[in-house]
């Protein structure tokens, strides 16, 4: 903190600056706990976890679990984008299908990877961009009833245009190679993972794109006054969403080795839970990739340690849900906290 | 004052409606280049809505508004901003997920290479973040920290975020309304010796206030509103006080 005081111009002042500090180190330390709130969890969980089954640590359970999470993982850190900017997209799932069959048909016309992934990535495109688009252009008050539109409309087209309206079998070498694992025991879609997580890390923190899907999210009315181009920056999300969900869906049919209608079945409930139990603020502004990432990996241990445990599937989504209460009111902490800091920061003065 | 033959804001018989509401009836006003304005008048009076009307937030019904001489038409407050008008509004228009620096710099990031375009470039943090703490340093802004973003900050010192990033951006005009209402005595010091500073710079700087000391200390003119009309203009010092809060009161006579 010291250095961080700017030069107290007095003695009295610096006196007169003391007692107030003591008290904001209190509660920055606070603050700084509810952040990492969420790693701490899964830490413990996978420690507690450990400690009950032995499985779970063993190299082939954990591939397993970065097996299972790719999917959530990827399709989260595209929602965790829309969730920055105060929005919500709840076509990712169905999104995720509709792609899935594109490529399938695709597969059953030519066995060749990169035509197969560019229709799922060109699909998961498409409906990102109409979903931005009406929800921009068509001045929605919010991004739910579009998003929901898009839901239902994807769903309908993927079992729509499936063959025989289901599961179709077969994907290109190259793709199903994603589900293999890797030589060091991790699975090949953990690399995919780690590819899309370095490609917005890089967009988020770094480029000024990045910054003005923060400023948006943090506040749209002064966005638009400093002459950020709000409305392409909220279809950008959108867009960055779908595409986020085409890639999932790559990574699902080479794991499965199919294209499936029924694919991403309440995934966008999944996402949307990863982002907020890993930390990020419902409100907008708040959050980061590693908020997706860390709820994504949450939701993955959970699923698997009751599986080892052999408690019932059922349990496993009273238990998300249980602790998706815990996060928003930790938010709600985090917001309280900050408006004690500010009080103090004022009688400082 | 250095008066350049030409004000560098001309306002010219202005008139905004709200449906039934005639919000300004007619104001006209000039401000000239180093020199502080004081827009003077109660609530209601129409302060606030000329001054969006010069910053690009409304558009006006009658009348026009012209920067060094040419009429000028703001369809938003970025193109009046671009046009060298900096507003610090009362709700600071600051965003709370980002450190001062960022917020700085929000809308106008120092940014590289120079050949994408702006959105695709990359961010020169150390640069904005050098920029920034110069300036609170210069300006004398205590905050305590640099790189916390400005939700954890008391209402001064994100008045003096705003109020500092006004200076470091504006070309011709900065507007202020009420920029020392919520603040403690040292703090409106501190924002008061920034509204000089702006001035020296060769701003032209219009000033909302309530604040007859601090209207006396720094204004050079004062315009005095009234039910959307200009009812007063006089060059303000401690003899005139009174009259001038008659103006604001309509009980000059």
């Amino acid at each position: 903190m010291t250095d961080m005081t700017r030069s107290p111009e007095t003695e009295a002042g610096a006196r007169a600056l003391a007692a107030p500090t003591r008290d904001l180190t209190a509660l920055t330390v606070a603050l700084r706990l509810l952040n990492f709130g969420p790693l701490l969890i899964l830490a413990l969980l996978v420690v507690a976890v450990g400690l009950s089954t032995p499985n779970f640590l063993k190299a082939g359970n954990i591939g397993n679990i970065l097996a299972q999470t790719a999917v959530i993982a990827i399709v989260a850190m595209g929602q965790q984008l829309v969730i920055l900017t105060r929005g919500i997209d709840l076509s990712v799932g169905a999104n995720l299908a509709l792609a899935t069959v594109a490529g399938g048909l695709v597969f059953r016309g030519v066995d060749s990877a990169p035509l197969v992934i560019l229709a799922m990535a060109a699909a998961g495109i498409a409906v990102g961009a109409v979903n931005g688009l009406v929800y921009v252009f068509g001045r929605l008050p919010h991004p739910f009833i579009i998003t929901l539109a898009t839901l239902s409309i994807c769903r309908g087209m993927a079992l729509e245009f499936s063959i025989n309206n289901t599961t179709m079998r077969g994907m290109p070498a190259a793709i199903t190679w994603l589900g293999e694992s890797s030589p060091l025991g991790l699975p090949n879609s953990f690399f995919v993972v780690a590819a899309v997580a370095a490609i917005l890390l890089v967009l988020t923190r770094y480029m000024v794109w990045g910054r003005w899907i923060y400023a948006v999210g943090g506040n749209p009315k002064a966005a638009v006054e400093m002459g950020i181009p709000v409305r392409w920056v909220l279809v950008s999300v959108y867009v960055i969403a779908g595409l986020c969900a085409g890639i999932g869906a790559v990574v699902l049919s080479g794991r499965t080795a199919a294209s499936s209608p029924l694919y991403g079945n309440l995934l966008e409930l999944d996402t949307i839970a990863a982002v907020i139990i890993g930390g990020a603020s419902f409100l907008g502004g708040r959050g980061h990739l590693g908020n997706a990432l860390v709820g994504a990996l949450m939701i993955g241990v959970i699923r698997n340690a009751l599986n080892l445990l052999n408690v019932g599937i059922f349990y496993q989504m009273i238990a998300i849900g249980l602790i998706i209460v815990v996060a928003v009111e930790s938010d709600v902490l985090r917001n309280h906290l900050e408006a004690r800091a500010r009080a103090n920061q004022a009688r400082g003065q | 004052m250095t008066a350049a033959p030409v004000p560098v804001l001309s306002v010219c018989d202005v008139h905004k409606r709200f449906g039934a509401v005639h919000a300004l009836r007619g104001v006209s006003l000039d401000a000239w280049r180093g020199e502080v304005l004081a827009l003077l008048g109660d609530n209601g009076a129409g302060k606030s809505t000329l001054v969006r009307c010069i910053s690009g937030v409304h558009a006006v019904d009658e009348g026009e508004i012209r920067l060094d001489g040419t009429k000028v038409t703001f369809t938003s407050p970025s193109l009046a901003r671009r046009a060298g008008i900096e507003t610090v509004y009362q709700d600071l228009a600051l965003f709370d997920n980002l450190t001062p620096a960022q917020n700085f710099y929000c809308g106008r990031e120092l940014s590289f290479p120079s050949w994408l375009p702006r959105g695709l470039r990359f961010l020169s943090a150390r640069a904005m973040d050098r920029e920034t703490a110069s300036v609170i340093d210069r300006l004398r802004v205590k905050l305590p920290r640099f790189d916390a973003p400005v939700a954890l900050m008391s209402g001064g010192q994100r008045q003096a975020i705003a109020v500092a990033r006004a200076t470091v951006f504006a070309r011709k005009i900065v507007i202020l309304d009420e920029p020392t209402a919520a603040l403690g005595l040292r703090e409106s010091r501190k924002v008061l010796d920034l509204i000089r500073q702006l001035r020296d710079e060769g701003n032209a700087v219009i000033l909302i206030t309530h604040n007859m000391e601090h209207v006396v200390e720094l204004a050079d003119r004062a315009v005095v509103l009234r039910q959307g009309r200009k009812v007063g203009e006089l060059k303000p010092d401690r003899s005139n006080q009174h009259e001038l809060v008659s103006m604001i009161v309509g009980a000059e006579g």
